[in-house]
C-alpha cells in the first residue's frame, strides 16, 4: 500500500467544538479519521487487474480452440486440401475421408428445421406480443421459455421413442403416398431420418427466433403502431406495416440465430438422423451430419488421419457457425441499437 | 374490431373491404395455430416424460449403480453423484471467470477492448458444443492420458462463461449512474463501489443469469462424451473416468435393451425435473421483485 | 465545524466543450451558499468540481485551484476517495442503493471504510437520520423496509442522512429539492438552515426563492462564468451585474 497523506481539513480543537449536533444527539464516540485506512489506489489497480484478467481469459479461451482445432486438424488439411469438402467419399477402412454428405446432411436438416420453424415461432412470438389476451401472455411466453430447457438428450429420446414410430406409421406413408410425385418422400418409411431431425431441430429452435422476434416486435416504437392504426388500418396490417417492416432485420437476425443452433446442435439429431453418410433427394432417408459424424466416430478413430478428419470436420463447423452467428448479431443488433441482444441459454 | 369502423371513406358506409376483413382473421386465427403448434409438442414431450418417467422411477434407481447387461434391476446413483460433481466443479470454473468478465464489460469496458472481449464472449457462446469436447478432450485428456471428470467439468465450464458474462454486463448496467455516483461521493475506493455497492445492487440478476447458465449446461451430453467419458462404476474422484445423468441418457438410449430404454426414461425425468426446478426458483426470485429496486 | 472552501482559476471541460471559465469564489465556512443561473450555466459542474466528482465522468478535465481548509483538492498525492469521504454530496435524484434496508443505506459508508462495531453503527446511524429529521418515520422498519420504498422526499432525506454519517465537514447539494413535492421541499429546507451551524453548505439550485430562504450568499453563474457573488440579501436586492438583475428580475433564463 502506498502511503496517502491524511486530510484533515479542521484543527483537531475544532472538530471537538463540534460536539453538539443538531437535534442534541450525544456524538458518537468514534472518529473516524484514524481508523480509515487510506484507501487504496493500489487495491483498486488490484481488482481492475483481476476482472481484466477473467475477460482475457474469455479471449484466451477462444484463441485456444482455434489453435487447438487448427493444429488438431493439420493431418487431415495436408492430406486432402479444400477437396476434403467437395469430396463424398468417408472410408476410414481405407484413408479416405470427404466430408461433402455431412455437410450436405447439416444443410438439409438444418433447413428443413427453418422450414418449419420460422412460421411458427413468428406466428407465437406475434401473438404473445400483439393478439393474446394479457393474462396468458406471460404464461404462453413461459412455455415456449421451457421449450429451451428441455435438454437436446430429452429431445433425442422423445424423438426416438414417439416422434419416429408416429412418423413411421401415419406421417411418412401419407406423405408418400400424396407427395410422392416431388421426389422428396420416397422410399421405405423408417421414421428415423432426415425428416426427423429436421422436425426435432425445429422444435428446438423455436424458442430462440421467437425470443428474438419478440425482443424487436417489442422494441418497435408506439408511435410507429399508432401512425399506421390512425390512418384506418386492422389489426393485422398495423402489425404487417407498423411492426414487421420495422422489426423485419431483427427478425431476420433472430433466424439466422436459430440458424446457427440448428447447425451445431449434436445430440438430439445424432439420436434420430440415422447416421448414414449418403446423399438422398428423400427425406425419409438417412443421413449425417458435421456434428453428429463427431459425436459417433471420435472415440472409435483409429489411426491418427482418421482423428484429424474428424477435428477438421470440428474446425469447419467453428468456422461456419461463427459466420452465421456474427451475421445474426449484426442484424439483432441494428435493431435493438446495440443494446447487448441477450445472451441465449 | 372498433378501430375498423371508422376507416374507408364515407361512401363506403363505413366498413372495410372484405378482402382486409379475411386478411385480418385469417392471420389471427394463423398466429394462434402457430402458438398451439409450438406448445403441442412441450405438453405431449412433458406428459410423455412423466408417463414413462415414474413407471421406471424407483428407489433403487435413485441409490443403485448400473447392472451388467442383461440383468434387471440398477440404477443411475453414479450418474446422478457424477453430474452433481461436474456441474459443482464446472460451476466453481465458470461463475467466477463469468462475473468477473461482466464486471470488466460493464465497469471498464466502454471502449474497443471491452468491444473485443463482447465479441469473443458471444462467439464462444455460439461455438457447438460437440467443439468445445472435442476442443478439450484435445488439451486435456490427450495430456492427462486419460478421461476425467474434471475435463468435462472443464468442457461445461467454458460453456457457462459466456452466458454469466453476458446476463453479468446487463444487469450491472441496470444498475443506474446514479447509485455509482452516490457510493463515489461517500468516498469510497472505485473497487468497493463496484464490489459493495453495484454488485450487490445486482444480486438477484446476476444470480438468475448464473441459473440459467447452469441449467442450460446440466443438460449438455456431447461437450461430456470425449471428456468425462462415461463409467458404469462409482467414481467421486476428479481425476477418473464419470458418468453424468444426460450421458447415461444418451447410452441407455441408444441401446437396444428394453430394461435400458426404461431407464433412459427415468434418468430424463430426475433430468428435466433438476433443471425445470432450476428455471422455477429462478422465476419465483424475479417474480419476488427483489430486482425491482434496481431496475 | 465547517471549514471555508476557496476556488481559484477554476476550469473544467467535458472533452472539448468548455463548461467553467475561470471560477475565483471564496466560499465562507458555517454558512450556507447558494449557487444560481439557469440551465446549463456550469452551477453542478462547479460544485462537482468541488469533491473531484466531475473527473468521474469520461473525457472531463479539471484545472486551476480548490482548497477546502488547508487542503489542496487538487494538489499532488491528495486522495480523490478520502476527500470525497470528508465532503458530503447530495443528488439532484435520491437515489438510495436500491437492495439495502434503511438502516443499511445509512451505514453504507460507514461500513465501507471499514467501521464494523455494531454499536457505533447504531448510534451513527440514528444520529444522522435524526438529524436528516427521517428518523421518526422510519425508526420501527430500519432493517425491513429497503431505500427504495420509501417515498421521494423520505428517499432525499435518507441521502443526506447517509451523507451526513461519515461526517463530513462540507456539504454539496445538488438541486436536492428539484425532483421533490413542495411539502418535502420545505423539509428539506428546515433541514438545510438547521445543518449550516455545523457545516459549510453549498447547494445548487434553479429556484431562487430557495436560494433566498436557505443560503446567506449567493453566487450567480451565467455560460460557465462566475457573473456576481454577494450577501444573498444583496443579490436580490441590489445586484452589481445587469445580467445578475436581468435573472433576478425574471427577464431570461
Amino acid at each position: 500500500m502506498e502511503a496517502l497523506p491524511k486530510i484533515t481539513f479542521a484543527p483537531p480543537k475544532a472538530a471537538a467544538e463540534r460536539a453538539d449536533s443538531v437535534h442534541a444527539v450525544p456524538r458518537p464516540a468514534v472518529r473516524l479519521a484514524p481508523v480509515i485506512p487510506p484507501a487504496g489506489r493500489f487495491a483498486d489497480r488490484i481488482f481492475k487487474g483481476l476482472v481484466l484478467g477473467c475477460a482475457a481469459s474469455v479471449f484466451a479461451i477462444v484463441v485456444l480452440i482455434v489453435i487447438e482445432l487448427v493444429s488438431q486438424s493439420r493431418l487431415s488439411l495436408r492430406a486432402f486440401g479444400l477437396s476434403f469438402f467437395v469430396h463424398s467419399n468417408w472410408d476410414p477402412v481405407s484413408g479416405d475421408f470427404g466430408a461433402f454428405p455431412f455437410i450436405y446432411g447439416t444443410l438439409v436438416s438444418s433447413l428443413l428445421a427453418l422450414i418449419i420453424a420460422v412460421p411458427l415461432a413468428a406466428g407465437v412470438a406475434l401473438f404473445t406480443t400483439e393478439m393474446c389476451p394479457r393474462p396468458l401472455r406471460s404464461t404462453l411466453s413461459f412455455l415456449v421459455e421451457l421449450l429451451a430447457a428441455i435438454p437436446s438428450v430429452i429431445y433425442g429420446l422423445w424423438g426416438i421413442f414417439v416422434l419416429a414410430p408416429i412418423l413411421r406409421t401415419y406421417v411418412e406413408p401419407w406423405l408418400a403416398h400424396n407427395f410422392g410425385w416431388t421426389g422428396l418422400f420416397e422410399g421405405a418409411p423408417y421414421g428415423l431420418g432426415m425428416l426427423a431431425a429436421g422436425i426435432i431441430l425445429a422444435i428446438m429452435i423455436v424458442p430462440i427466433i421467437a425470443s428474438i422476434t419478440r425482443e424487436v416486435v417489442t422494441a418497435v416504437p408506439r408511435q410507429q403502431r399508432e401512425a399506421v392504426l390512425a390512418l384506418g388500418a386492422t389489426r393485422w396490417e398495423t402489425l404487417r406495416i407498423g411492426v414487421l417492416r420495422n422489426a423485419r432485420t431483427g427478425i431476420m437476425g433472430g433466424i439466422i440465430l436459430g440458424l446457427g443452433r440448428a447447425l451445431g446442435e449434436t445430440i438430439a439429431v445424432t439420436m434420430v438422423i440415422g447416421n448414414s453418410p449418403q446423399i438422398s433427394k428423400s427425406l425419409f432417408a438417412p443421413g449425417y451430419t458435421l456434428a453428429s459424424v463427431i459425436a459417433n466416430e471420435f472415440t472409435e478413430a483409429t489411426g491418427n488421419l482418421y482423428l484429424s478428419a474428424l477435428m477438421e470436420i470440428g474446425l469447419a463447423l467453428f468456422i461456419i457457425t461463427l459466420i452465421v452467428n456474427a451475421l445474426a448479431q449484426l442484424l439483432v443488433w441494428s435493431v435493438t441499437r446495440g443494446m447487448p441482444a441477450r445472451a441465449i441459454g | 374490431m372498433d378501430n375498423d369502423k371508422h376507416s374507408g371513406h364515407e361512401t363506403h358506409a363505413w366498413k372495410v373491404s372484405f378482402g382486409r376483413r379475411v386478411a385480418n382473421s385469417a392471420a389471427t386465427i394463423g398466429m394462434a395455430c402457430a402458438a398451439v403448434l409450438v406448445v403441442t409438442p412441450l405438453v405431449v414431450i412433458f406428459s410423455y416424460l412423466v408417463y414413462r418417467g415414474i413407471g421406471a422411477l424407483n428407489w433403487s434407481f435413485l441409490t443403485q449403480i448400473p447392472k451388467p447387461v442383461g440383468e434387471a434391476g440398477g440404477g443411475m446413483a453414479n450418474a446422478i453423484v457424477g453430474s452433481a460433481l461436474i456441474l459443482l466443479i464446472a460451476s466453481a470454473i465458470g461463475i467466477p471467470l463469468g462475473i468477473g468478465s461482466g464486471v470488466f464489460l460493464a465497469e471498464y469496458g466502454r471502449n474497443r477492448y471491452g468491444d473485443v472481449v463482447r465479441f469473443t464472449a458471444d462467439v464462444l457462446n455460439g461455438v457447438p458444443s460437440i467443439v468445445i469436447g472435442s476442443t478439450v478432450w484435445g488439451l486435456l485428456v490427450v495430456t492427462q492420458k486419460h478421461f476425467s471428470l474434471f475435463s468435462g467439468a472443464v468442457a461445461l465450464g467454458i460453456m457457462m462463461v459466456p452466458t454469466v458474462t453476458r446476463s453479468t454486463e446487463e444487469i450491472l448496467l441496470m444498475v443506474p449512474q446514479s447509485v455509482r455516483e452516490a457510493a463515489i461521493g461517500l468516498g469510497i475506493s472505485q473497487w468497493r463501489v463496484t464490489v459493495s455497492v453495484v454488485l450487490r445492487t445486482a444480486t438477484a440478476g446476476i444470480l438468475t443469469g448464473i441459473m440459467l447458465a447452469f441449467a442450460r449446461v446440466a443438460g449438455e451430453t456431447a461437450p461430456l462424451m470425449f471428456t468425462a467419458f462415461g463409467n458404469q462404476f462409482w467414481s467421486v474422484s476428479p481425476n477418473q473416468p464419470a458418468s453424468a445423468l444426460p450421458l447415461q441418457i444418451f447410452y441407455y438410449a441408444t441401446s437396444a435393451f428394453e430394461e435400458l430404454n426404461r431407464q433412459a426414461w427415468a434418468g430424463a425425468l430426475v433430468l428435466i425435473v433438476l433443471i425445470v426446478g432450476t428455471i422455477g426458483i429462478v422465476r419465483l426470485v424475479a417474480s419476488r421483485g427483489l430486482m425491482k429496486g434496481a431496475v | 465545524m465547517g471549514v471555508p472552501i476557496q476556488a481559484k482559476g477554476l476550469n473544467a471541460w467535458f472533452g472539448k466543450t468548455q463548461a467553467l471559465y475561470d471560477i475565483a469564489l471564496d466560499i465562507p465556512p458555517n454558512h450556507a451558499t447558494a449557487i444560481i443561473g439557469p440551465s446549463g450555466c456550469g452551477k453542478s459542474t462547479f460544485v462537482r468540481c468541488l469533491n473531484r466528482m466531475h473527473e468521474t465522468v469520461p473525457n472531463a478535465r479539471v484545472a486551476g485551484s480548490v482548497n477546502i481548509g488547508t487542503v489542496d483538492v487538487y494538489g499532488n498525492g491528495t486522495p480523490a476517495v478520502e476527500l470525497r469521504r470528508r465532503v458530503g454530496m447530495v443528488f439532484q435524484k435520491p437515489n438510495p442503493f436500491p437492495t439495502m434496508s434503511i438502516y443499511d443505506n445509512v451505514a453504507a459508508g460507514l461500513r465501507l471504510n471499514g467501521i464494523r462495531n455494531r454499536h457505533k453503527l447504531d448510534e451513527s446511524v440514528e444520529r444522522s437520520l435524526r438529524q436528516a429529521a427521517l428518523w421518526d418515520e422510519v425508526k420501527d422498519s430500519l432493517n425491513t423496509k429497503s431505500g427504495a420504498s420509501l417515498s421521494g422526499g423520505q428517499q432525499q432525506r435518507l441521502c443526506i442522512a447517509r451523507a451526513l454519517a461519515v461526517e463530513p465537514e462540507v456539504m454539496l447539494m445538488d438541486e436536492p429539492a428539484s425532483a421533490l413535492d413542495p411539502i418535502s421541499t420545505s423539509k428539506v429546507e428546515d433541514l438545510i438552515y438547521q445543518l449550516k451551524e455545523h457545516y459549510t453548505i453549498v447547494i445548487v439550485t434553479h429556484n431562487m426563492q430557495q436560494a433566498a430562504r436557505v443560503a446567506e450568499f449567493t453566487g450567480f453563474f451565467l455560460m460557465g462564468r462566475l457573473v456576481e457573488f454577494d450577501k444573498t440579501e444583496k443579490i436580490f436586492t441590489t445586484p452589481r451585474d445587469k445580467r445578475t438583475e436581468d435573472y433576478i428580475t425574471g427577464r431570461f433564463g
